[in-house]
């Protein structure tokens, strides 16, 4: 028998034509692997977005003047302001903010209109409730804008000198754009977890149904029935990719900076890790149920531990070692790094072997934990 | 045809010593059996006597807790894999995919024992024939009638030229027509040379064996052709001597 024929006879390919079938057919999973990122999408994006802008802002306005007024109009004008209400003093400050009725302030000084008329430049200050760190960047990075507004719009009339300094500095970003940053996390945790739980559910969902145990009774072997029962998942993880990446660009501007091919190619490792850890959560598992339960168990460190919230940087070192464990987090740096600086895998290839390497392991540890039996 | 057996000489199944627990519970114990080449052997047994235990036992479902077991004259204990490539297996539950049509079951098990595409071809197309499929190839398995699973999954189990093939209760919840058209199926099959161990709580199906062997919690009881266990046991009818069978059981465990 000739090698062609031989693999033409492998018994991987009526498992990939099968499993392509019942995908086709099961109208209701699909919808929900591509529905459910773009709904996820919305959610993260549009929550995360209200919160950083809109702010609830009290003003205490010592000057009342002209540009004092004209000021706060440019506050606001950034969106990332509402207008709380006027205070009287700075002890009523401490007391609105103290209540969490407010989370920022705004404090112009007696003396604001009379130094930008003097050509001296004016200061105000932003006073943030620090507690949540994304508030706080958009408080600044709003405060920041409308300082510099306003000085252009006075600089023209006048010297070189600002007119307005603020004294809070906007960091990197201006608009504090933070879906910007949300979205590329978004792709890699919505990738993560639905490759997991579709992965470790399919196994287990023929084992429910007994056509495992016909499975097990044929010739079939173990790498040919779980590559089989993945590869078709790898097509609707690259779908889910393309279709995070297009709303990204559409509902919140998120940039591709770097080559799109780069990314796809960097993703396969890591679509596949992610999968041989569904394949292996599916053999320690009897049911749907507890499949779905551990994949999700597995979704928390992912989120927190990952570097997709919060920078791995601050962790303490335990926290570190876990994330350091997790493909997810390698993912993360190859995605910020293309989509966001536009750097290409000549400076990310080092990520781009740990997945390979995860992938290798995580797959072999499923085959070798696959048992062809029942019990 | 000839008498010529196609498997060339030797036993079917042969079972020495073989045991199963699950922790206290014995399911098989000290199992010898040899069911000869070309027969069809009913396995006989009240609900929970270790019938399917056995099936699962021979075709390297669960391993044995000891004792050995050939089947088509391959050691299953230790190559499972080469016993697969020639045994047909049909459980008990419907065990095929009820979102594939037909013909979509009958190409994936072709495939997946490895047939050739144009041997795949014109073996669904002699099973769609020979199974009385023909009219509905297009249709979900899933949406058959009871009678038409029955008869894909022996269809699907047999694709590939089986020596043997186990059948457990293959018939149970089906309607009269229908059994008696699977047991015309399972006798052409066996003529062919297919060898067939069948379980079966019918007394019709199982007058219809060249021999039955009934287990009794795990025990094997007694074995021969359904004359032999009548005049053994004294009884009129095989039927007469499951239910006595069954009674013993039973008192055994009050």
């Amino acid at each position: 028998m000739s090698v062609r024929t031989d693999v033409a006879r492998w018994p991987f390919w009526a498992m990939l034509k099968k499993e392509f079938i019942q995908m086709r057919r099961d109208r209701l999973t699909l919808a929900m692997m591509l529905g459910i990122p773009a709904l996820q999408l919305a959610l993260f994006g549009y929550a995360i977005q209200t919160e950083v802008r809109h702010l609830p802002t009290i003003v205490l306005d010592e000057s009342r003047s002209g540009e004092s007024r004209r000021f706060i109009h440019a506050l606001l004008n950034t969106g990332n302001f509402d207008l709380h209400g006027f205070v009287q003093g700075r002890d009523e400050i401490e007391t609105v903010l103290g209540r969490g009725e407010a989370r920022a302030a705004v404090v112009i000084p007696p003396e604001f209109e009379r130094d930008i008329k003097r050509g001296r430049t004016a200061t105000a200050q932003v006073i943030v409730d620090a507690a949540d760190p994304l508030a706080s960047n958009a408080a600044i990075a709003g405060a920041g804008l409308a300082g510099a507004t306003r000085s252009q719009a006075l600089g023209a009339a006048r010297g070189v000198r600002p007119a307005i300094e603020v004294r809070v500095r906007p960091w990197y970003n201006p608009a504090i754009r933070s879906a910007v940053y949300i979205v590329p996390g978004i792709v890699g945790v919505l990738l993560t977890i639905t490759m997991i739980v579709i992965a470790s559910i399919a196994l287990v969902r023929e084992r429910e149904r007994g056509t495992l145990e016909q499975l097990i009774v044929t010739p079939i072997g173990r790498t040919s029935l779980l590559l089989g029962k993945i590869v078709p998942f790898l097509l609707v993880g690259y779908v889910q990719i393309t279709v995070i990446l297009l709303l990204g660009r559409i509902l919140f501007g998120v940039p591709v900076r770097g080559s799109i091919p780069q990314l796809y190619l960097a993703a396969l490792p890591f679509i596949v890790a992610s999968l041989a850890v569904g394949l292996f959560i599916s053999t320690l598992v009897g049911t749907q149920a507890q499949a779905m339960q551990l994949g999700f168990f597995f979704l928390l460190p992912n989120i927190l531990l990952s570097g997709f919230m919060f920078p791995r940087e601050a962790m303490p070192e335990v926290a570190q070692w876990i994330g350091a464990a997790l493909p997810l987090t390698y993912f993360l740096k190859i995605l910020r790094g293309i989509l966001l600086r536009g750097v290409g895998l000549e400076a990310l290839w080092k990520e781009a072997a740990v997945l390979a390497g995860f992938a290798t392991v995580l797959i072999a540890m499923s085959v070798v934990r696959f048992r062809k039996s029942v019990e | 045809m000839s008498g010529e057996p196609v498997n060339g000489n030797g036993a079917g199944i042969v079972t020495r010593g073989l045991r199963k627990t699950f922790g206290h519970l014995v399911a098989v114990e000290g199992l010898d059996l040899t069911v000869p080449r070309g027969q069809i052997f009913g396995l006989l047994g009240p609900n929970g006597s270790g019938k399917t235990t056995t099936i699962r036992l021979l075709t390297g479902l669960i391993p044995p807790t000891s004792g050995s077991a050939e089947v088509v004259g391959i050691d299953v204990v230790h190559e499972p894999e080469k016993v697969r490539r020639r045994i047909g297996y049909m459980s008990q539950r419907f065990g095929l995919y009820p979102d594939l049509t037909v013909r979509e079951n009958l190409e994936f098990y072709a495939g997946v024992y490895g047939l050739g595409s144009a041997e795949r071809k014109t073996r669904i197309a002699e099973q769609l024939d020979a199974y009385v499929l023909g009219g509905r190839v297009r249709q979900l398995a899933g949406t058959l009638s009871g009678g038409w699973k029955q008869r894909l999954s022996l269809a699907c189990a047999t694709t590939h030229r089986p020596d043997l093939v186990f059948l457990d209760e293959p018939t149970a919840g089906v309607d009269p027509a229908s059994r008696r058209l699977f047991w015309q199926l399972i006798h052409r099959e066996a003529k062919a040379g297919m060898t067939v161990l069948v379980t079966t709580h019918y007394m019709d199906e199982a007058e219809q064996c060249g021999q039955l062997a009934f287990l009794s919690r795990g025990h094997l009881i007694g074995v021969g052709t359904p004359k032999e266990i009548t005049e053994r046991f004294g009884l009129p009818t095989v039927e007469d001597v499951f239910i006595e069978l069954q009674r013993r059981d039973e008192g055994a465990m009050a």
